[in-house]
């Protein structure tokens, strides 16, 4: 059987610059900015002071709600302000600014082994929470409101996804190669949270080895299943994994968790692992570096908080070709304009791109060749969409399903015209988004 | 960082493919065809397709100047034009005739809808439409039509298509078998196949045609269901009436039309389903035409017909999204 969804495409993956390189341990910076709206729902709120001292994985902030997670301190020493700093995406927000005392001492409790098997599913839930826990693979909604259905709704499946479709991208390859105990385990955890019976993890094909290791390490579990995925962008995708495992279609405008399933990353699982078992919140998480405009490609983990700048030092630098330095993949990441924009909890990659691989092209009339409507992951007609927006015809597109579109860019890309899709659907989103909020 | 970055929505990378390429690739599998339309009928032919080019990409590239617009010219489209253009006449025809057909294509047909993309017709058919309309006596009359191999050596022999033939003698003895027909004016099916047969000078190679539409195909540039229903079609509400399905597909321009002129991206359907239900309607169409109409050929009035009918096609075939659930009757 083939495990895969309809429609989609398969870009170069660009994946040798970095699949092969061991997870480095990057040294702390000397200063971290950590904002406090790192996730999807409401920002968190800061609760410390312009010069109090701070601990590695001490909270610096309070949820703002319950779609929300805290934010925790990654290196020691001393709060130097709370300012509004650049994000990755380009917006200015709020973040703490830790000033390091070099010492990076622990905060109390913090990376002690607990006797966790005792744990009910409401404690793992409320671990995760506290432990700012949100999803790893980019789009950062915050884990614990993903566990926690309402009573009616039996969750059945947990799929970790390692499919990391992303062209370029190695860091949960890495991950599941060097470490995938801790990724079963995390696993277990969030079964255990959700009460779900079944789990599986799904990698693509082009990650034999990942498979390999993680197929022996799941061997004594009846109820785990590793499934190999064709290599084909948006596999990755929650809705395109979910059909690829189970052959069953995510309702439009309902969640995984409406048929039963909840799909988590696999550095998502690592983390709510050490969260629970190591009492670690998350300060630090595995970086991607790489490009063709890198001089060393590396995978690194990282502190939270630490500027891109350093990390791109500590990659040797870039490349006299560099023309865009990407936060995330190719495909679905942010260009960024300011590189000291720090690393936040989502940033799976740095990626530096020449001008040959990344050149903006100029934008031609559709020629209504159809291409995007048969790579359509969600079965939408991207280019009738985009007309519409353009020609401020919001209500139509909406008709059309934008808001089923998941922003994949795979019309995008596979453009003979090169339109500038998805910086339309950008725009429709937004504008429908107000529009609902004026009613 | 003293280098400037750029900053633009995702995705960052795209794929190399581009409507230069699309269109010049297009072009480049119509050499066979090009050859062939030499090889029947002279270098008269040639000389056709070139006042056809000439004339359409001049006449782009002076609308585009004038209008104080990019000129797009280096895209290929409006060879492509040309070369289709050129491929729809007899080759007795006098060149000028072809020249206001291409300047009459490309300005109405084409820029005057605001160029490509927007165009609703195939430029090349109006083009034919327009010149079958103001001269029908040199674009149809058996004097224009020439034998092939005939323009080689000395002046053409003029001589009837095949479907114009098939057509006079159904029309007196209803009850003849078409393949005598053919065979009584020296034509078999492997003549209708190479194209060693009268007819307009791009249309008569069916294996010409067909070489370069299987290169396309396989680059994925042109869908395979239009010209498989097309063609499909046709044959099987041909063969249903009694007539010889072979011949029909063989000939006359079903091959060019089936092969380049339906494919054609911007005046086509956008969904697969909708490209099925266009090639199926052309095949119905261009049998009416062929059978009951007053022409002998049908092809590219059936094209320019379903053409108008795209937009509807597309607004009834949207797919069912992903996770598509029926909306609750209140």
């Amino acid at each position: 059987m083939k495990y895969t969804f309809k429609g989609g495409y398969h870009p170069p993956d660009g994946k040798r610059y970095s699949e092969k390189m061991l997870i480095e341990k990057m040294p702390s910076p000397k200063i971290a900015a950590i904002h406090l709206h790192q996730h999807i729902g409401a920002p968190s709120k800061a609760i410390v002071n312009i010069g109090d001292e701070v601990k590695v994985g001490q909270p610096i902030s309070e949820p703002g709600g319950f779609v929300s997670v805290p934010v925790h301190a990654s290196i020691s020493g001393k709060v130097k302000a709370i300012a509004k700093i650049t994000d990755a995406a380009g917006n200015k927000s709020d973040a703490v600014i830790i000033e390091s005392d070099g010492k990076d001492e622990l905060f109390e409790g913090v990376g002690q082994k607990v006797d966790y098997y005792c744990f009910s599913a409401d404690e793992i839930k409320k671990k995760i929470a506290s432990a700012g826990i949100a999803g790893m693979g980019g789009a950062r909604f915050p884990t614990h409101v993903k566990l926690s259905p309402p009573a009616e709704k039996k969750i059945d499946y947990i799929i970790l996804n390692g499919v990391e479709c992303e062209p370029y991208l190695t860091a949960d390859d890495r991950l599941m190669q060097e470490s995938p105990d801790t990724i079963i385990e995390g696993l277990k955890l969030i079964m255990k949270a959700v009460n779900a019976p079944n789990g599986m993890i799904g990698i693509e094909k082009n990650k034999p080895d990942a498979i390999r290791i993680m197929k022996e390490k799941t061997e004594s579990e009846s109820n785990i299943k590793v499934i190999e995925l064709e290599v084909k962008y948006p596999q990755g995708g929650e809705k395109q994994l979910i059909y690829a495992a189970l052959g069953k279609e995510v309702p439009s405008g309902g969640l995984p968790m409406d048929i039963g399933v909840v799909v988590s990353n696999v550095g998502t699982a690592n983390a709510v692992y050490e969260a629970i078992a190591l009492n670690k919140p998350l300060y630090e998480r595995i970086v991607s570096v790489t490009g063709e405009s890198i001089m060393n490609p590396k995978n690194l983990l990282v502190r939270i908080g630490t500027p891109t700048t350093e990390l791109i030092e500590y990659a040797g630098g870039l490349k006299e070709d560099v023309y865009k330095v990407v936060n995330g993949g190719p495909m679905m990441g942010a260009a960024m304009y300011a590189l000291d924009a720090p690393v936040h909890k989502g940033t799976s990659g740095i990626l530096c791109l020449s001008r040959q691989n990344a050149a903006v092209c100029e934008e031609h009339p559709c020629i209504s060749c159809g291409k995007c409507v048969t790579v359509c992951p969600l079965r939408l007609l991207p280019t009738d969409i985009q007309l519409n927006i353009q020609y401020k015809n919001y209500e139509q597109a909406e008709k059309l399903g934008i808001l089923d579109c998941i922003l994949c860019g795979t019309c995008a890309y596979v453009c003979p015209a090169k339109r500038n899709l998805v910086h339309y659907y950008n725009v429709g989103k937004a504008k429908i988004a107000e529009m609902k909020k004026k009613k | 960082m003293d280098k400037m970055l750029i900053v633009s929505a995702n995705p960052h990378i795209r794929d190399k493919s581009s409507i230069t390429k699309v269109m010049h690739t297009v072009n480049i599998t119509l050499l066979p065809a090009i050859f062939a339309s030499y090889w029947f009928f002279g270098f008269r032919a040639i000389l056709l397709i070139l006042v056809a080019i000439v004339s359409c990409v001049i006449t782009e590239a002076a609308i585009q100047k004038f209008r104080k617009k990019p000129v797009t010219v280096y895209d290929g489209s409006a060879i492509l034009t040309g070369i289709l253009l050129g491929f729809n006449v007899p080759a007795n025809i006098p060149w000028w005739i072809v020249m206001l057909g291409s300047i009459f294509a490309i300005a109405i047909a084409k820029q005057a809808f605001g160029g490509l993309g927007f165009n609703i017709f195939n430029p090349a058919l109006i083009g034919r439409a327009f010149m079958v309309a103001s001269w029908p006596v040199q674009m149809t009359s058996n004097a224009y039509w020439t034998q092939p191999y005939s323009g080689k050596t000395m002046d053409a022999i003029s001589s009837a298509t095949p479907l114009n033939l098939v057509k006079t003698a159904l029309k007196a003895y209803p009850n003849q078998e078409t393949i005598n027909i053919i065979k009584d004016a020296g034509v078999g099916y492997m003549d209708l196949f190479i194209g060693n047969v009268s007819g307009c000078i791009g249309e008569t190679s069916f294996l010409a045609l067909l070489a370069g539409v299987i290169v396309l195909i396989a680059l994925g540039i042109v869908n395979w269901r239009v010209p498989l229903f097309y063609i499909g079609t046709v044959f099987i509400l041909t063969w249903l009436m009694g007539y010889d399905p072979v011949f029909h597909i063989l000939a006359g321009g079903l091959a060019l039309g089936a092969f380049y002129m339906a494919t054609d991206m911007v005046t086509s359907p956008i969904t697969n389903k909708g490209n099925i239900i266009f090639a199926t309607g052309l095949g119905l169409l261009t049998v009416a035409i062929r059978i009951y109409g007053g022409y002998p050929e049908g092809v590219s009035y059936s094209i320019l017909l379903m053409n108008t009918a795209v937009p509807l096609i597309n607004k009834f075939t949207v797919p069912k999204k992903f996770g598509f659930v029926e909306p609750k009757r209140a």
